[in-house]
């Protein structure tokens, strides 16, 4: 699989990314770099492993349902741009 | 042309657990806005989500509810999207080895049954609120919702009318309260449908493209919004347009559904497995252990009241429609075996019509199944009527726990059936209509009828209809 200039504009704008010309051709070309690797590895005869979700053979762990955390939104909220009345504010998104 | 709906739903319900499926920060409802959002909650750099032991049981009780398999491993996924309500850039949901996959439910509408086949259930995290009208020009965000478990629970297109889609999430919401995993509170967001609706001429196997519509916060709504949607479907294709692919907001006020997003520039969601996240095991006797302590489900229940009581699958239905309902009908049954049919109807008509006419769910019945089943057990040892059992019920209902034997005894309604007594109101009733009496030797049957009718009302309903019907037999045919 290629990747095309476009796949990068794309993939920068869903993750809503400002992203210029030069930064695009250079991502590009990054990230071609890496699905080469993809590439490398998918010529690998990989039949009958069963895939695996994770890089480590490891189950994961589970917590007992308990309220641990406290309120902290002072602290939180110290530190972000806009605030009114307990709630975060943001340009306003509707779709 | 025929058409036929083609419906599929999609149900978010909102885990009963104390925190939050990746973090330990509560979920209690009514919070003041971000004081239950915690570092993980709010994505700070350098958390990780640890996953919560009692999501994954409840979803296990869900998927052996519903006869379903139980995956292991089960594994979590990245949702990719931007939305400001979405700290972290993207939601963690599971796309590949969801918890819960296939089942089935049974429905009814009308006297037709009918399985619903489920295609999985997932667990996920709910995003937080976003608040567009009060913040001057901005959006005010509450992230207390952020992180909060949902099951995600997603049917085959299997269902034909708004009327199925409504006894299918009717059916969920009793399941998952029967269960005890959600509070199946839809003002509070814990029970939200979303429906997949096409059409298709009748008797066409392709499927029509579909329009989601999303917002559907009340069964009412779902249905008027399936309605809606449907006549708009059929009104584009009849007149030789096509449907576009898109999801559709229902708008309440309008009655109407609206384009939210259509598919061109529908998302992109990148799914991939969260590497924060390993995949989940599920030893069998952890399952074992989960399903022993299953209650009896409303299935089987059903099954049971049908076999073991003689009931109508029609009034098994209605009684295993909720835990409660069923409890208290099992109650009754308890303290007056044999007499569930009169159990069972007294439930569904005085009960029940009282319910709801104040608007009162089962469990705050000012009456108490053991006073009830004190009633009906007047009524059948021939202590009251059927009919003063009624007037007893009525002030039942307003008393404080007096039993019926209380109430009996304070209004004297003890059913008379001394025969002299009963011989008495007879007579007085046949000397003052002589036509009727009349009337019946002349072979008028309903005149019998209204002296007995006669005879009641002078004995102010006290007397026993059984003998008032005898006595009256013998004296008009001396």
């Amino acid at each position: 699989m290629t990747l095309s200039l476009n796949d990068i504009k794309r993939v920068a704008k869903l993750a809503r990314i400002e992203i210029s010309e030069t930064d695009a051709q250079q991502n590009l070309v990054r990230l071609s770099g890496i699905f080469d690797l993809i590439e490398q590895m998918r010529a690998v005869d990989t039949q009958g492993i069963k895939p695996m979700s994770h890089s480590q053979d490891m189950v994961q762990r589970l917590r007992e349902d308990i309220v641990t955390e406290s309120d902290q939104r002072t602290l939180f909220q110290s530190v972000a741009p806009q605030i009114e009345d307990g709630y975060y504010l943001v340009p306003k998104v509707i779709e | 042309m025929q058409w036929e709906t083609v419906i599929g739903l999609e149900i978010h319900a909102q885990l009963s657990t104390r925190s939050k499926i990746f973090s330990g920060a509560s979920v209690a409802y009514g919070a003041e806005p971000n004081s239950q959002a915690c570092a993980v909650d709010i994505a700070l750099p350098g958390v990780l989500p640890v996953l919560n032991r009692q999501a994954i049981e409840y979803a296990i009780r869900f998927g052996l509810a519903i006869d379903a398999t139980i995956n292991s491993p089960s594994v979590f996924a990245r949702k990719n999207y931007f939305y400001p309500d979405l700290p972290k850039g993207y939601q963690i949901s599971q796309l590949e080895h969801p918890i819960v996959e296939g089942g089935h439910v049974a429905i009814q509408t009308g006297d037709q049954e009918k399985t619903i086949r489920l295609t999985r259930a997932h667990l996920e995290e709910d995003a937080g609120k976003s608040t567009h009208e009060e913040f001057h020009g901005m959006t005010g965000i509450d992230l207390n919702r952020a992180g909060t478990g949902l099951l995600e629970i997603v049917s085959e297109p299997d269902m034909r009318s708004s009327a199925e889609a409504v006894a299918y999430a009717k059916v969920l919401h009793s399941l998952v309260r029967w269960i005890g995993i959600c509070d199946g509170n839809m003002q509070e967001g814990s029970f939200r449908c979303d429906a997949n609706v096409s059409v298709r001429p009748a008797g066409s196997e392709a499927l029509g493209t579909r329009c989601e519509i999303k917002n559907l916060n009340s069964f009412r709504f779902l249905e008027r919004a399936i309605d809606y949607e449907v006549a708009r479907q059929i009104d584009i294709l009849e007149s030789g347009g096509s449907i576009t692919q898109e999801t559709r907001l229902y708008d309440a006020d309008r009655d109407e559904t609206r384009t939210m997003r259509s598919k061109e520039d529908a998302h992109d969601y990148r799914y991939f497995p969260d590497p924060d996240l390993l995949p989940v095991i599920i030893p069998q006797e952890w399952i074992d252990q989960i399903r022993e302590k299953l209650p009896e489900l409303p299935k089987d229940k059903r099954n049971r009241y049908i076999q073991d009581f003689g009931l109508q699958t029609y009034d098994a239905n209605i009684l295993t429609a909720a835990r409660e309902l069923a409890d208290y009908f099992e109650q009754m049954v308890s303290v007056l075996p044999g007499q569930s049919k009169l159990c069972a109807n007294w439930i569904m008509g005085e009960v029940s019509a009282r319910l709801n006419k104040e608007g009162l769910e089962i469990a705050r019945s000012p009456i108490s199944p053991e006073q009830l089943a004190g009633l009906l057990l007047r009524i059948t040892d021939g202590t009251i009527s059927g009919k003063i059992a009624k007037d007893v019920f009525d002030s039942m209902w307003q008393s404080n726990g007096d039993s019926a034997d209380t109430i009996i005894d304070a209004k004297n309604l003890r059913q008379i059936s001394d025969d002299s007594e009963i011989e008495k109101w007879v007579d007085d009733v046949l000397a003052a209509n002589p036509q009727q009496v009349a009337d019946y030797r002349a072979g008028k049957e309903k005149a019998f009828n209204s002296l007995v009718g006669q005879v009641m009302k002078t004995s102010k309903g006290k007397a026993n209809p059984a003998q008032v019907n005898s006595v009256l037999k013998k004296r008009l045919t001396e």
